[in-house]
Parts: C-alpha cells; structure tokens; sequence
C-alpha cells in the first residue's frame, strides 16, 4: 500500500492521477486545458507545493502553483529576464542566433524550501526563485561561464531540461542542455563548469569536444551523488566521479538512444532506459515497448515487457516522461507520445496501463505521499 | 466602458467570460486597453504583448469593426465605436497550424 500523486503534463493540459494502492487510480484533469504543460514538480519539502509550467506558442508562458496537492492553483510569474544582454547563441545552421526566452521546460522545487525553485528555460538558462515563482532572477554563471556563444539547439530547440541536485551537499548540482552537455556547480550556481570528458557525438566536427553534446537527460541516486547516469543522443553514459569522467555502459541494448533515464528508489546500480530506434525514426526499437533494466548499474540490460505492448507499436517517450516512486517495492511510471501512462508498482517487472487516450504526454512525475 | 473579446485559452487563464469590460482614459489606444486589460487581469500579463518589448506576439491578432487592427500602432486612437463600447476588441489566437 502507499499513497502516490502523478502530475502528467501532456500537449493540452495536465492531469492529476492520484492511487491509494498502486492499482486503482482516479485521474482528475485536464487543468489548463488546450495549453502545452511541459512539466510539473511537486515540492520535496512539502508536497502539497507544486509548480507547473503551462505554455502556448500563440499566449506565452506562464507558472502555475498549487499549495494544495493540485485542487486549486495560482498563476504566479512568468518573466524570465536574462541577465544583460544575452548575446547570441550558434543557430542550426552555425550562424549567431539572437538569445531569446521561449518556455519553461523544466521546474525543480528545492530540497528543503518549497518557496524556492529552479526552472530550466529555452533559450538555454537557469533561473531562480525564492518566492514560490512570483519573480524569478537568472543565474548567468551558467551562460556565461564561457561557451554559452557555441552552445547549439537540439532538435526540440536549446532547452535547459534536467536539474539535478545533490541532496549531501546543496551548493551542488548539475544541469543538462540540448545541445551542450552537463554543467556542474559547487557554489549554489554562481560558477559553472562543464563536465563531458568522455562523451563522444559523432554529429559534432570534434566529437570529443568539451562542449555540444545533446545530453538528454541525467540521473543519480540521492544516496550516491557521484555516480551520475545519461542518456545522451546516442549511448547510455556514467560517471562515478560527479561528472568528471564518463565511460559508456550501452552493452546489450537494441538501441542505445532515447529520452528518459531513471534510478531505482532503493538499489543505486539499478537504472532504467526506453530504447528509441534512432534519432530519425523517433519510436520505440523494433515496434515493441520495453522498459530496459540494469541491475549491474549499467552494460548488461533485460527487458521489461510483460503488460507492455509488443507488435505494432510506434510511440516515444519524452526525457522528462518517466518517474519513480519511493515505495517498496519500487514503482515506476512513464507517459509516451501516443497518450498512454503506463504504471508498475513491482520494479518494471510488470506494467498496467493507467490512462489510454490522454493528448501526447510531455512530462510524469510522482509523489509518493504515505 | 470599453468592450474586450478574449480567445478561449485566455478566459480560462483570467478565470473570466468571453467578454470583458474596461474603464480606460481616452484617446483609447491598444497600449491604453491592454495596459488596463492586464491590470485587471494580472495572468494575462504577457500573454498578448512581450512583457520587454510591448510588441505583439507573433500569433495574437487584433480585430474590430471589421478592420485587422494588429499592426496598427499602439498608441494610434481606435475606431469610435470602440472608444465609445459599441463594438468590442477582439483579441483572436491566430489560426495556425493543420
């Protein structure tokens, strides 16, 4: 047993599914319908705090904030001044591209203080707020550590998508941007470094250069903050040394891209991958949906299929798209791009579809509330 | 009182009806009308306007009296009937996509 809240953002509005047992849910929802709902996060300190980013390419972007587990919510700020002039940034095809804000990709409430929260935003930049999202400020030590001018956008554009913290030490953490890699700071964002050594993107003029790889997602288990796990455009990446050193855990794979990485709630070396079949042929490998887990923290994978479908299935599953709980045992979710939210409350080892026909979904993030 | 038409996404967001009413000083202008439209509704700051710039969003239009008022300047006086709440503002997300 055990209490949990997913927040599913999807492309027309957020839904909140709520269970007592893991089986039987109740979706409330759709909250701002017809507006894209890139991501929601509740906060760690208190979970009836949850921050949603909502937005439309014809009305802009807003913040949304509930301080009662999603009942109601307030539209709080949502100008994203950055710091200065802001430059320009490299454009697909190589040429200067002006910087300009465009949506909040990802919200990640503090550890400790759910007035505080960060959000990841495209244009790529880290922006703060420590009045629960009425105001937010940049911290421009990230952009303009020095490689900010090469960084290049992703196909999905130039998103700042993941903010890792490390729950040992709160002055560091990490973020990851399309396309430009991890950066890491010590200093609760002041300083920025970037920490790729080892990654290799065949797409770059020098593939082991320091800065311009599409990271898409990170991961790490709050019990061991050095040991960081990627899904990078191409290749399953870890690091054991907080982002320093990467070395490729790939091993038995059918196909080493993909989206969403996430660790196991209570076993460190246990992660989980949604194999894509390429970069141009954005759904899942060989038309079946499996869920791969390491259990050796990478290199040796099983697939996790049982209550997935495995014949003509052609859906993705978005970075941001797949979360886990803190039960035991273990639950995960994830959402795909066909509307479907997939639930297993036994480590991945079987899987109930919780929704069918939702609109594509964007984001799942859980709270497990008792 | 001047007379304001919002698209559907924005009525949700300012938690309001389709048709809105405004006190605003003349010469009534867009700038003057959307300056009092975010006022009352402070979640639609932003929303049809850059929040730096002042400029138009890309996909909003601006309609009244039969004319395209979206490239009017905005501090340029609107039709009487506007100014006088005989005809509204419309403020339409413009169609786009398939």
């Amino acid at each position: 047993m055990g209490k949990v809240r997913l927040l599913v953002g999807t492309q027309k509005g957020a839904f909140v599914f709520t269970s007592d047992n893991r089986k039987d849910w109740k979706i409330d929802g759709p909250h701002f319908a017809g507006w894209e709902i890139y991501h929601a996060k509740g906060s760690p300190a208190d979970p009836d705090w949850i921050y949603l980013s909502q937005s439309t390419g014809w009305f802009g972007q807003q913040v949304q904030r509930s301080t009662d587990g999603g009942k109601t919510w307030e539209t709080v700020g949502n100008e994203f001044p950055y710091e200065g002039d802001p430059g320009t940034h490299k454009w697909y095809d190589g040429s200067p591209h002006p910087w300009e804000f465009k949506r909040v990709w990802h919200l990640e409430p503090s550890l400790d203080n759910p007035e505080v929260v960060y959000a990841g935003v495209e244009d790529a930049a880290l922006f703060k707020s420590e009045d629960g999202g009425k105001s937010w400020y940049e911290l421009p030590g990230l952009r303009n550590h020095g490689s900010g001018n090469d960084w290049q956008p992703g196909a999905g554009g130039m998103c700042l998508h993941t903010i890792l913290m490390d729950p040992q030490n709160h002055d560091r953490m990490w973020v990851a941007i399309s396309a430009a890699g991890v950066f890491r700071t010590e200093d609760g964002g002041k300083t920025w470094k970037p920490v790729n050594k080892g990654l290799h993107s065949d797409f770059m003029p020098e593939p082991e250069a320091e800065v311009g790889h599409c990271v898409h997602r990170i991961d790490a288990h709050p019990t061991r903050p050095d040991t960081l796990y990627m899904q990078k455009h191409y290749d399953i990446m870890r690091s054991d040394d907080g982002g320093d050193t990467w070395y490729e855990v790939s091993g038995n794979l059918p196909s080493d891209f993909g989206f969403p990485i996430a660790v196991h709630a209570h076993e460190p070396e246990t992660i989980y991958v949604i194999p894509i079949e390429s970069d141009s042929l954005h759904y899942v490998a060989e038309g079946r949906l499996r869920v791969y887990r390491s259990r050796t923290g990478g290199n040796e994978w099983e697939a996790l299929t049982n209550g997935l479908p495995q014949e003509h299935c052609y859906v993705n599953v978005l970075r941001d798209a797949m979360a886990v709980d803190q039960l035991d045992p273990c639950g995960l979710y994830f959402g795909t791009t066909g509307g479907q939210v997939y639930a297993s409350a036994d480590s991945g080892d079987s899987w109930q579809a919780i929704a069918s026909n939702l609109p594509k979904v964007l984001s799942v993030e859980v709270q497990t509330l008792d | 009182m001047i007379r304001v038409r919002l698209p559907y996404q924005l009525t949700k967001l300012a938690k309001t009806s389709d048709e809105v009413e405004l006190d605003v000083e003349p010469p009534v202008t867009l700038r003057r009308i959307l300056d009092a439209l975010e006022k009352e509704y402070p979640p639609l700051r932003g929303t049809t306007r850059d929040y730096l710039t002042g400029r138009r969003r890309a996909m909003v239009r601006f309609f009244a009296c039969g004319q395209d008022l979206s490239d009017v300047d905005m501090d340029t006086p609107l039709p009487q009937d506007v100014a006088e709440g005989r005809e509204p503002l419309r403020i339409v997300g413009a169609i786009a996509g398939g």
